[in-house]
């Protein structure tokens, strides 16, 4: 079965010879066929592409070449770019669009010779905490297909969590990698702020995506963040910061790591099992020889606020670009501007225009000091707390989201409460910090949950260890859903 | 009641880059349309936009040349509003933070020099090109993204004719500068214009009016003269002005209303995201400021003052500024730098429009120019023998005096040889001396010729003349 392996356990029998990377995508093709009909995580994939990267894999390997992921099956959010496959962002906007480039991660996983394949599912245009704002449907959630994946990263995390391949890449905005993955029962990682190039990424809100990965486990997150991690003189706002071996900082100690526990983040909404859960997380770190403390960061309540003003307005900017006239969709009209109007109005779902709008209101003339400059002033505060909250401890715990995963169509109409399960994930965009989230335990009705840690800018290395060392004394990360 | 008109212009000019501002494509006019396009310029999903090193530094230094500040940091904005040949739907540009601000420029107007001060001249990017054809529109995208600067100027322009003139002059300075080509024809310069009239003594504006659509100079002269005599004859009527922007019909000669201040766009500029603040250190902006040329007007002033040029010479090397570089070396000590410039501007630029070539190709060095000089003036050679050593200087690069050594070309000034000259030609030609001796005086020149004819034209022909007179008349 090489499609439940990690990247780990797949590349160490790739290198004695007891698998080829045929086998394992095929693996994983099979696996699709298998079961993506009850979870809709992958919105389009190419056997035939995806085999002849395998067999060149094994060609090259053949050859006596090494790369960190030859022959590594990844699958790939819909918003990142691959060159000839769809870019679709799940919305029906971009019709029949082709990416005619490679994203920068997706040429550095070519380099370090993965299988690059499948679109995954995600909410339309990474707007979205459930994937239920996905054109295509909603992906489902392998431990319940009557719940949502989370989002938006969702077709991402339920394809690693569902064995539908060995890792994936997603991107997080406000929290879309981690939430999806503590939703679904894998690792999610989301890098420092310039850490991984945005180039071929499509931008929902510019200073705060990132791209970063989904997991079965927190070595392979290691892994796949040293390939995608780096200086790109295509992405402005890339930071040219050397990058480590991530997996050496994987030493399984963390004596005197001091970890702190914001005191904001007691909310009301919490679920006592993810308290539970994550209470028992801390304490297990603890056992393990971290110092707990509790910090405080102030402005926590403007979080949520600030970011629906921030990264709306750039939305507003950045999907202004989707309109007929060069790709994607179009519905004609009698001047440019009701062609504008007809394609924008028939191409784009209610959650992307709900945010358009919002964003196009907080910078108009008008409104733009007491929206847009408020919000970043904020913005300045919130990132103030939290390195003020690092000058006394290394990482910050806390859970990934309020509750497990809900049913769909739950919250889908109410679009402020869905937002507001972004509580947790949401400052650490906001702060241009690193978080990950690591499976810490399962509800009475067995629905993942994640812990949450947040690492300084560029403090990777404590993040994984610490993950990596809680990961090493519990054992959630290897359950594995029933889809049979 | 006498009205003043207040006019500031808002000038937009292609720099001349390799690349475009963003991307890789060549910023190159006249490519077969949408060419010089990638996923960057087109605005595809995902593509973000990396700055041009070589439009920073046009800007900095076009900033220096206006005399304006460059400071530390710069920002770029999104102005956003939907257009077909606007790929990303917001243009980048500079809204409060721009590369270059507070200047002036001088330059000569009537009989004096004026100065208008320079608001800021900030960088952004062009936009595609569109063309409507029957029953369907195109855009050609080769435009998009080639960087653009925009100048802008207080409103202290009074008239149509002095507008002109400051972008005659803004045109100079740019050209001088290498920062653009300024070619009207190309599109790479566009202008609007700013308009209100006042009555005189008034020290409030009035209504501020935008005028768009010229497409040359003149056009804007034109649209200014004319909107300032609207606006005043609609005051004089008793009628009332409101802000808007009114569109220049070049073949009709109008302008006419496009839109009011009530339908003006709101473009919700913010902060882009995708770009890092430009923040230029001190090394950086040094190495600009050494590039920095002196100014079109400065250098006319001074070739006036150094070299005793009348105004309509210094103009001329002002214009052409290799050949003025080239004359400056070549006039460098030069007894006579007017002759030096006359040899420079008509035999130099003859022989090299014949040629096509450029200063650069010449073979001699400059100063030899100045030698020549020194050859006709000490009496070496006469004019016409110039004319042939500079021929052959031009063709083979040597000095003059080498010409004129190596092919004997000294002039003969020696009173015995020439005394033979013309006694041989007075025996030969008994006619015209005959006629001289009776008292016509052109049959001197005939004479003259004669003699030059027989020296090969080495002749000091004054002497000649001279002589001539001395044998006829005794």
């Amino acid at each position: 079965m090489p499609h439940t392996l990690t990247i780990s356990q797949l590349t160490d029998k790739l290198t004695q010879g007891e698998l080829t990377s045929r086998d394992a995508t095929q693996s994983c093709l099979d696996r699709i066929a298998a079961v993506d009909d009850q979870l809709n995580a992958f919105l389009s994939h190419d056997p035939a592409d995806a085999l002849a990267q395998a067999d060149a894999a094994d060609a090259a390997r053949a050859a006596g070449e090494t790369k960190p992921l030859l022959g590594v099956p990844i699958a790939m959010k819909d918003v990142i770019a691959v060159n000839g496959h769809p870019l679709n962002c799940a919305s029906k906007i971009l019709g029949d669009f082709n990416s005619p480039y490679d994203a920068t991660v997706t040429q550095k996983l070519r380099d370090a010779g993965a299988v690059v394949f499948g679109r995954v599912n995600m909410d339309e245009f990474a707007m979205g905490s459930s994937t239920e704002n996905s054109a295509f449907g909603p992906a489902r959630n392998p431990w319940d297909t009557d719940r949502i994946s989370g989002g938006s990263s969702g077709g991402s995390a339920v394809a690693v969590a569902a064995d539908e391949c060995i890792a994936s890449l997603g991107s997080d905005t406000g929290g879309s990698i981690r939430q999806p993955a503590a939703l679904c029962g894998c690792v999610g990682l989301k890098p420092t702020y310039g850490r991984v190039s945005r180039y071929g990424l499509v931008a929902f809100a510019s200073s705060l995506d990132q791209i970063g990965p989904i997991t079965k486990d927190v070595r392979d997150a290691a892994t796949l963040l040293g390939v995608i991690a780096g200086e790109d003189p295509r992405d402005s706002t890339n930071v040219p910061e050397p990058v480590p071996d991530y997996t050496a900082a994987l030493t399984g100690d963390i004596k005197g790591m001091k970890i702190g526990l914001p005191r904001e983040y007691q909310v009301d909404g919490l679920d006592p099992e993810v308290k539970a859960a994550t209470d028992a997380a801390v304490a297990e770190l603890e056992k393990l020889g971290a110092e707990i403390k509790e910090i405080s960061l102030p402005h926590t309540e403007y979080a949520i606020a600030t970011y629906y003003i921030i990264a709306t307005a750039e939305a507003s900017a950045n999907l202004a670009r989707f309109e007929g006239v060069r790709y994607g969709a179009r519905v004609d009209g009698a001047s440019p501007e009701q062609m504008n109007r007809a394609t924008r109005g028939a191409g784009f779902g209610e959650e992307v225009k709900r945010r358009i709008i919002l964003g196009t209101y907080v910078l108009s003339s008008g409104y733009y000091d007491a929206y847009y400059l408020r919000a970043q002033k904020a913005r300045t505060l919130i990132r103030q707390d939290f390195l003020n909250a690092f000058e006394q401890v290394d990482l910050i715990a806390s859970p990934t989201t309020p509750t497990s995963a809900f049913k769909i169509g739950e919250k889908s109409g109410d679009p402020l409460q869905m937002y507001l399960s972004d509580v947790f994930t949401i400052s650490c965009n906001l702060a241009g910090l690193c978080g990950i989230s690591v499976p810490c335990g399962f509800s009475k009705i067995g629905l993942p949950m994640g812990l949450q840690l947040l690492g300084q800018p560029f403090g990777e290395p404590d993040l994984l260890r610490a993950a990596h060392a809680y990961e090493q004394v519990t054992d959630w990360h290897t359950k594995q859903p029933n889809l049979d | 009641m006498e009205y003043e008109a207040v006019i500031g212009l808002e000038t937009h000019v292609q720099l001349r880059t390799r690349t475009k501002m963003w991307c890789g494509c060549a910023n190159e006019y006249g490519a077969e349309a949408n060419t010089n396009v990638c996923p960057v310029c087109l605005g595809l999903p995902g593509v973000l936009p990396v700055p041009n090193a070589e439009a920073l530094r046009k800007t900095a230094l076009t900033g220096m040349l206006l005399n304006c500040d460059v400071p530390s940091y710069a920002k770029w904005d999104r102005k956003n509003y939907f257009y077909p040949d606007n790929p990303k739907n917001y243009q980048l540009t500079q809204l409060d933070f721009p590369s270059t601000i507070e200047g002036f420029v001088d330059f000569e107007f009537g009989e004096g020099t004026e100065r208008v001060r320079i608001n800021r001249a900030h960088l952004e990017e062009d936009v595609g090109k569109s063309t409507h054809f029957a029953d369907h529109s195109g855009v050609d995208f080769n435009r998009a993204g080639v960087p653009l600067l925009e100048i802008v100027t207080e409103p202290d322009l009074t008239g149509a004719d002095m507008a002109y003139e400051y972008l005659n002059a803004l045109k100079a300075i740019l050209e001088y500068g290498g920062v653009s080509d300024c070619d009207m024809e190309k599109g790479q310069v566009r202008c609007d214009v700013n308009i209100s009239v006042r009555p005189i003594g008034q020290t409030e504006l009035g209504e501020k009016i935008e005028i768009k659509n010229m497409n040359s100079f003149s056009g804007v002269r034109r649209a200014a003269g004319y909107e300032i005599e609207r606006q005043i004859g609609v005051l004089r009527e008793g009628g009332t002005l409101v802000q808007e922007t009114r569109r220049w019909d070049d073949a009709v000669g109008i302008t006419e209303s496009m839109r009011t201040k009530e339908d003006a766009h709101d473009y919700r500029y913010f902060p882009d995201p995708d770009l890092m603040p430009h923040t230029p250190s001190e090394e950086w902006l040094a190495e600009v400021r050494a590039s920095v040329m002196e100014l079109p007007l400065a250098r006319k002033r001074r070739l006036m003052a150094d070299f005793q040029l009348p105004a309509s010479d210094a103009e001329v090397f002002v214009g052409d500024a290799a050949l003025g570089d080239y004359f400056e070396v070549a006039a460098n000590g030069a007894k006579n730098p007017k002759a030096v410039a006359n040899w420079v501007m008509n035999n130099l630029q003859a022989k090299l429009v014949e040629t096509g070539g450029s200063v650069a190709d010449v073979k001699f060095e400059a100063s030899a120019i100045g030698e020549l000089v020194g050859l006709i003036e000490g009496g070496q050679i006469n004019s016409k023998i110039a004319q042939d050593v500079f021929v052959k200087m031009f063709e083979s690069g040597k000095s003059p005096a080498a010409i004129v050594e190596e092919k004997g070309l000294s002039q003969v000034s020696d009173s015995g040889e020439l005394e033979a000259f013309c006694n041989e030609a007075i025996e030969a030609n008994p006619g015209p001396a005959e006629d001289f001796r009776n008292g016509k005086e052109t049959a001197l020149n005939f004479l003259k010729g004669q003699v030059m004819k027989a020296s090969r034209g080495k002749a000091n022909p004054q002497m000649v003349g001279e002589l001539l007179k001395n044998i006829l008349g005794s």
